[in-house]
């Protein structure tokens, strides 16, 4: 125990304060109603008043704790702090903290209360202030939701300035010069006569005195950082192998194992099994149950692989029917209404528009995907008898920390949870099964380190996929326009799978069904959107832009059909019935980039599609070229309304990987399963997108929307429709079922 | 057996069937290397041999018969390769998990293509996934990488 002491975290957050002492600063107004987590590592010497900003002799640390899955969240959080703290990018240290309930994530809540998110009357902003509060009384620290940006927005900006303040304010004690006429620059408070100060060298008084709470942000005119290229912290370690991840983690001592897991998707561990032959392969030490599969350990994690596949097991079969068909009916069985579980946009009259008769319909389907990030997940834990230490990528520490607790016996504050960098995630890691698994492993080797990492076939083959839907639309044209929309979607409740593995039940309806469907910014005037809850099939997950990546296919693929049988323009009829303006300006914007109208040419054919997803309007036209080979994607064009675009190059990185993201899967991927058992088990078999298949992207971010927003999500869910409106331009075949490869050929 | 790795020459004491990949990490420490299929159909632990791109997770230790560059060998953040420059410039990473396969990818094909055209990266990148989708600023880095080793 003793070794550890002296690693990682805590030598990097403490260092050498001890010898000047040390100050940590966060946001004042929830300071009362929180714990400040950076007191549990503090030395004799060290004061910390809130937690976001820590400076001590070692330098300056700023706590982001916001899970970092690739998305750039740490710089990005950094940014926002140094903003008004005033110091460089490159002269502070960023660490993710101990996980805490006072790193809430406010903005999760907002999203999840019952308004659409371009409603902003009193009532519906009631009702996020309310959720709010709901989600700081329960600490939920979580990554997710593109929540990092809106959440850390304002909070971690103040966190800056309350330190700037408190700083200026030491310098003043110290000086007597007044606060009014110091300025702050780079991690130093200047005086009238030049003479600088260190941040340092003022932070053991600060730590004496009340943090100054009356502060006031910045003019955006007066930003160094926000809105302008940044230069990511981590760029020069990931371009050069030196950024380590959780699986590149290592203790003295450490065993390596894995798990060889129920080949049944959610099936429980086998109570009758034979590892002889793998007991007796170099450098086994162990073969151990743990949840849903058999651990093995070993001293190399090739040899641990190895072993794994040497296991013979009876495996009891999971909950779940044999067969494809059988996944599909059920689906198909929910459109009752014993099943349905939300209708919350009911607009002027459908069923009687339909009644007039010429009703188009039409039914479509969207598989189950894989998250498959390309670090296969993992976890390190070193147990002992009154400690567990725990390393590993998530995006749900307090989580882990509460079933661990449940799991051992231990109390939480023996517990201690490291988040490491993530190779990718998509919400793969908003599940802890590999933690769980990995301290039951470490209970029987206590004092040695063990880094369970799971084989790409396990990690692939137990995705908690995205969700398996389907649709069922009908709607009317009338006189050149769309006269109804009538959009039902069935799907199982990915929320409650995703609960029922935390212990927990969803209290009230799945808004997720819905999700990327119902909230639209369009006033067809008869416009219903029905939810059905299918039963439980395959065990679900958030799948990057969650409900909206199923169904915003739905709903622009049935829009497509209904503006292509009014003979109406896809664009000018969705500005006509468009009337939120924000989005208006989106689908504009998207429509000069792409020349929209222009003839194209032979062979070609050109795609819209637009979803409102977390709050951020997003519109995509795809160009395609039908060629011998097949259809290759020539140019897609996406504009998308945030707010505030934080940082460029992070903006253009992310919704370019969204639209490959979202692309890939449309095109090439599906999960399926025969007697509950996934029959895709590596890349080969569920690929994405490849640079081959990758086209020009062109990007912009608009600014005209009152909030921020992130953009990791929303660039996903109208991706698919737009390609599937294309290659109907270009064929007259109209695809209503991912993924697309069954149906058309890609180059 | 001995290997030589990145210019220093170890022993290790391994199955000949152990994949290089897992000598390379497990046995030496050489984290740079990313494990991510297994089965070479992603690209994640590309090292060189004698200058040429293999996958080392389907080559066996037993099977290496030239000196093994890894991405911490092609380079250091101090002292960093034309190619590694370009992805650093281009800010290529999101995740970064993939990047050192890719980087070792793209130096290899420079190292036989001073200039490739769009197709040519296409086909010498292809079996290298991405899964943040990070291929066009990989387009980008590579022809800015060219255009550093071509003027040096």
């Amino acid at each position: 125990m003793s070794r550890l002491g002296k690693i990682a975290r805590r030598t990097f957050l403490i260092g050498s304060a001890a010898v000047v002492g040390g100050v940590a600063f966060g946001v004042y107004k929830y300071r009362s109603e929180g714990e400040n987590p950076l007191l549990d590592d503090l030395g004799a010497n060290e004061a910390a008043i809130t937690p976001y900003v820590k400076i001590d002799a070692n330098g300056i640390t700023l706590i982001t704790p916001r899970a970092d899955k690739g998305q750039g969240a740490y710089s990005i959080q950094a940014a926002l702090i140094a903003e008004e703290l005033d110091v460089d990018l490159d002269q502070i240290n960023v660490d993710p903290g101990s996980p805490s309930a006072t790193y809430y994530n406010t903005a999760i809540a907002s999203e999840a209360v019952p308004f659409k998110p371009t409603d902003d009357g009193v009532m519906a902003q009631s009702m996020r202030t309310v959720a709010d509060a709901a989600m700081k009384f329960i600490g939920l620290q979580i990554t997710g939701g593109s929540t990092t940006v809106p959440d850390g927005y304002e909070k971690l900006r103040q966190a800056g300035a309350v330190a700037r303040e408190t700083l200026k304010a030491a310098a003043h004690e110290k000086t007597g010069v007044h606060v009014t006429r110091m300025k702050t620059r780079s991690g130093h408070v200047i005086l009238p006569d030049g003479q600088e100060l260190s941040y340092q060298s003022l932070a053991s008084a600060a730590a004496d005195m009340d943090p100054v709470r009356d502060v006031e942000l910045r003019a955006e005119s007066e930003w160094r950082y926000i809105g302008k290229p940044m230069q990511r912290l981590d760029i020069q370690a990931k371009s050069t192998g030196t950024q380590n991840y959780g699986i590149d983690f290592e203790l003295p001592g450490m065993l390596h194992a894995t798990v060889k897991l129920n080949p049944h998707q959610g099936g429980a561990t086998a109570t009758n099994y034979d590892a002889t032959d793998a007991l007796n392969m170099r450098g086994v030490q162990g073969v151990h149950p743990v949840m849903n599969g058999i651990a093995v350990v070993a001293d190399n994690t090739w040899r641990a692989f190895q072993a794994a596949e040497m296991i013979n097991a009876n495996w009891p079969k999971s909950d779940m029917p044999d067969t494809m068909e059988g996944h599909w009916q059920a689906l198909s069985d929910a459109f009752n209404e014993d099943q349905q579980e939300i209708q919350n946009r009911d607009d002027g009259d459908v069923e009687a528009d339909l009644a007039k008769g010429d009703v188009l319909t039409a039914e479509y389907r969207a598989p189950y995907v894989a998250h498959a990030p390309l670090e296969p997940i993992n976890a390190t834990v070193l147990m002992t008898d009154d400690r567990i230490d725990i390393w590993t990528g998530t995006q749900i520490p307090r989580f882990i920390e509460n079933n661990v607790a449940k799991l051992t016996g231990f109390e939480r504050h023996q517990i201690h949870l490291h988040v490491l960098m993530m190779g990718g995630s998509f919400g793969h890691r908003l599940e802890d099964d590999v933690a769980r698994q990995a301290v039951q492993v470490a209970m029987e080797y206590k004092g040695t380190p063990i880094k369970l990492t799971y084989r790409r076939e396990e990690d692939m083959m137990h995705d908690y996929t995205r969700q398996i839907a389907m649709a069922r639309a009908s709607g009317r044209v009338a006189n050149g326009q769309v006269s109804a929309l009538d959009l039902e979607i069935a799907m199982p409740s990915v929320v409650a799978s995703q609960m029922a593995r935390q212990g927990l039940s969803l209290p009230g309806p799945d808004a997720i069904i819905v999700t990327g469907a119902w909230e639209q910014p369009f006033d067809v005037p008869n416009y219903r959107v029905t939810g059905y809850r299918a039963k439980p099939l395959a065990p679900l997950s958030s799948w990057r832009s969650v409900g909206a990546s199923t169904n915003a296919f739905f709903h622009e693929g049935m829009m497509d059909e209904l503006i292509c049988a009014a003979g109406a323009d896809p664009l000018a009829e969705r500005l006509r019935l468009c009337s939120h303006d924000p989005s208006r300006k989106v689908l504009e914007k998207v429509g000069e980039m792409s020349n929209w109208g222009t003839p194209l040419g032979e062979n070609r054919g050109r795609g819209l599609a637009f979803c409102l997803s977390f709050g951020v309007a997003t519109a995509e036209v795809v160009d395609i070229t039908v060629t011998e080979d097949g259809i290759r994607i020539d140019d897609v064009y996406i504009a998308a309304e945030v707010g505030k675009v934080v940082d460029p190059i992070n903006f253009d990185n992310l919704v370019k990987g969204g639209v490959i993201y979202g692309l890939g899967h449309a095109m090439n991927c599906e999960i399926t399963y025969t007697d509950g058992i996934a029959e895709q088990d590596n890349f080969w078999s569920h690929e994405g997108m490849r640079m081959h298949q990758t086209p020009r992207i062109h990007v912009a971010g608009l600014e005209n929307g009152s909030k921020i927003r992130g953009i990791g999500e929303p660039p996903v869910p109208p991706a698919a429709p737009a390609l599937a409106n294309a290659i109907f331009d270009a064929t007259d075949q109209r695809l209503r079922e991912m993924p697309f490869s069954k149906f058309v050929d890609f180059a | 057996m001995k290997i030589t790795i990145d210019g220093t020459q170890h022993d290790v004491d391994v199955e000949a069937d152990m994949p290089l990949l897992w000598v390379l990490r497990d046995e030496l420490n050489i984290k740079g290397v990313k494990y991510g299929c297994g089965v070479a159909a992603c690209g994640a632990c590309t090292v060189h041999i004698d200058g040429v791109a293999v996958r080392s997770c389907q080559t066996s230790v037993g099977d290496v018969d030239g000196a093994v560059t890894t991405i911490n060998g092609l380079g250091t953040p101090d002292a960093m390769h034309a190619v590694q420059a370009a992805w650093a410039e281009h800010q290529v990473a999101q995740c970064g998990y993939c990047q050192s396969g890719q980087i070792m990818q793209a130096a290899s094909l420079l190292s036989q293509n001073a200039e490739p055209t769009d197709a040519d990266i296409d086909e010498a990148m292809s079996g290298n996934i991405c899964r943040c989708g990070t291929f066009p600023r990989i387009r980008a880095a590579i022809k800015t990488a060219a255009q550093t080793m071509k003027g040096a």
